[in-house]
């Protein structure tokens, strides 16, 4: 199929597709106006019976924690995949890389860029991990904490040379620190079947509302999560920029 | 009847899709995205979502277009290599 | 007025969909396939918004007040997860195929048999 053909065939099923969304939208309620009993429920429940003040992390990781398990999982799988695919044929993690074109001269980083990013360097984690423990309290929680975490690493390779950046970031250490946040919330879900409940039921003590120590498993979850996240998204930035090294003996 | 401000940035929202769309070089859309993807944090934060709102911004406006760039100075350097 | 939201989901999937279809750059598409996602989140954002009513945080303000669903908001949050994860996975796919095929045009890449 030629490529104005193609064009013309997605333009009369574009205006199909419109045809079908007008359709189908114009049964819903307009903005603002829709109901949903579940919600609702939701939210009268939250501070009473679970102690926990953010409802958003209270569906995710008690009242259905369990597809929240499913999500973790497929962010594992994908670190996998990408591993996999970006695979150098020599498996040698610290031979004479450099990372820049061939023939060209880099210069050490300015100092402005080193302040700054040395600076923003500790502030950086302190902040991930507030937002990391703070989950079951404020808007927050194990992914959006993970991921600002993981950026950390890359503040500190812009401020130096690729080198020391390894030396900093050792995969072995990183890889073993995602399957422990990974096999965290199993094995959590796993004292809660040992401790009398059903699997990934919350049945630690509750604590205060608006402590730090409340929600029970929430809190310990929100951990074994953070960890995972910024584990997994600092192996992948790890594995693309490896994948622009140029190996010496090439 | 919906308010200015919920209208207003959900027309920002569809022009810059729009223009994430029609830049064709992959190093200029790269940028496009990552102002796109801020463009959403906010739509989250007007229609009252902060947990959604703050994992847009890590992640749509940050660590997406990381990778994107990363990408492409890979395919850039694969082709430096091959007409040397 | 009030169906705006619907009208920007169903214009974000449709320009998405005509920039994966008239592509050059396999990167360019993997862009267009994440416009696409993102006309998800502001489907799910209007099911869930209720007018005049706050964020489902009850930190500051007191417990039983009626809020915004936070169910679908959690829908939203599983969504721009398996948004990263597949664009990581698609650019990785990208850069292969360029290393295999040496070109990223998905139209030259029919006529390529590796």
């Amino acid at each position: 199929m030629t490529r104005p053909i193609r064009t013309l065939f997605f333009f009369v099923s574009a205006a199909l597709l419109a045809l079908a969304f007008w359709l189908s939208y114009s049964d819903l309620a307009p903005l603002g106006r829709n109901t949903s009993a579940y919600g609702d429920l939701v939210n009268s429940i939250t501070v009473p019976q679970r102690h926990i003040t953010d409802a958003v992390t209270a569906v995710n990781f008690d009242i259905r924690g369990f597809d929240t398990l499913g999500e973790e999982f497929i962010l594992f799988a994908s670190v996998l995949g990408v591993v996999l695919l970006m695979r150098r044929r020599s498996d040698d993690p610290m031979g004479d890389h450099e990372d820049k074109a061939r023939g060209r001269i880099v210069p050490y980083p300015s100092d402005a860029v080193r302040v700054t990013a040395l600076l923003l360097l500790s502030p950086m984690v302190l902040f991930g991990l507030y937002i990391v423990s703070h989950g079951q309290l404020t808007p927050g929680g194990g992914f959006q904490g993970g991921v600002v975490l993981s950026t950390a690493p890359l503040l500190f390779y812009l401020a130096s040379t690729y080198p020391q950046f390894r030396a900093v970031t050792p995969p072995r250490l990183i890889e073993a620190a995602e399957a422990v946040g990974a096999s965290a919330y199993i094995f959590i879900g796993g004292v809660c079947m040992a401790l009398g409940g059903q699997f990934l039921e919350n049945v630690l003590p509750l604590g205060k509302t608006g402590t730090l120590v409340s929600g029970g498993t929430v809190a310990l979850i929100d951990l074994g999560v953070g960890l995972e996240v910024s584990a997994g998204f600092v192996l992948m930035m790890l594995v693309y920029l490896e994948e622009l090294m140029e190996a010496k003996e090439q | 009847m919906i308010a200015i401000l919920e209208a207003g940035i959900l027309i920002f929202v569809a022009l810059a899709g729009t223009a994430v769309v029609l830049t064709r070089d992959a190093v200029a859309q790269a940028i496009v995205v990552s102002f796109y993807g801020l463009l959403l944090g906010i739509m989250f934060f007007v229609f009252q979502a902060p947990d959604v709102a703050l994992s847009q911004i890590t992640v749509g406006a940050v660590a997406l277009p990381l990778m994107i760039l990363l990408a492409l100075a890979r395919v850039k350097k694969h082709e430096n290599d091959q007409t040397d | 007025m009030s169906y705006l939201p619907y009208a920007v989901a169903a214009w974000l999937f449709i320009i998405g969909l005509y920039g994966v279809i008239t592509s050059r750059n396999l990167v360019h598409l993997c862009i267009c396939v994440s416009v696409i996602q993102s006309s998800s989140y502001v489907l799910l954002l209007a099911i869930g918004y209720r007018t005049g009513r706050p964020a489902p945080v009850y930190a500051d303000i007191p417990a039983g007040t009626p809020a915004v669903d936070p169910v679908v908001q959690a829908l939203m949050l599983t969504d721009v997860v398996v948004e990263v994860t597949v664009m990581a996975l698609l650019l990785a796919l990208a850069v292969q195929v360029h290393k295999r095929l040496g070109t990223l045009d998905p139209d030259r890449l029919r006529k390529l048999r590796g």
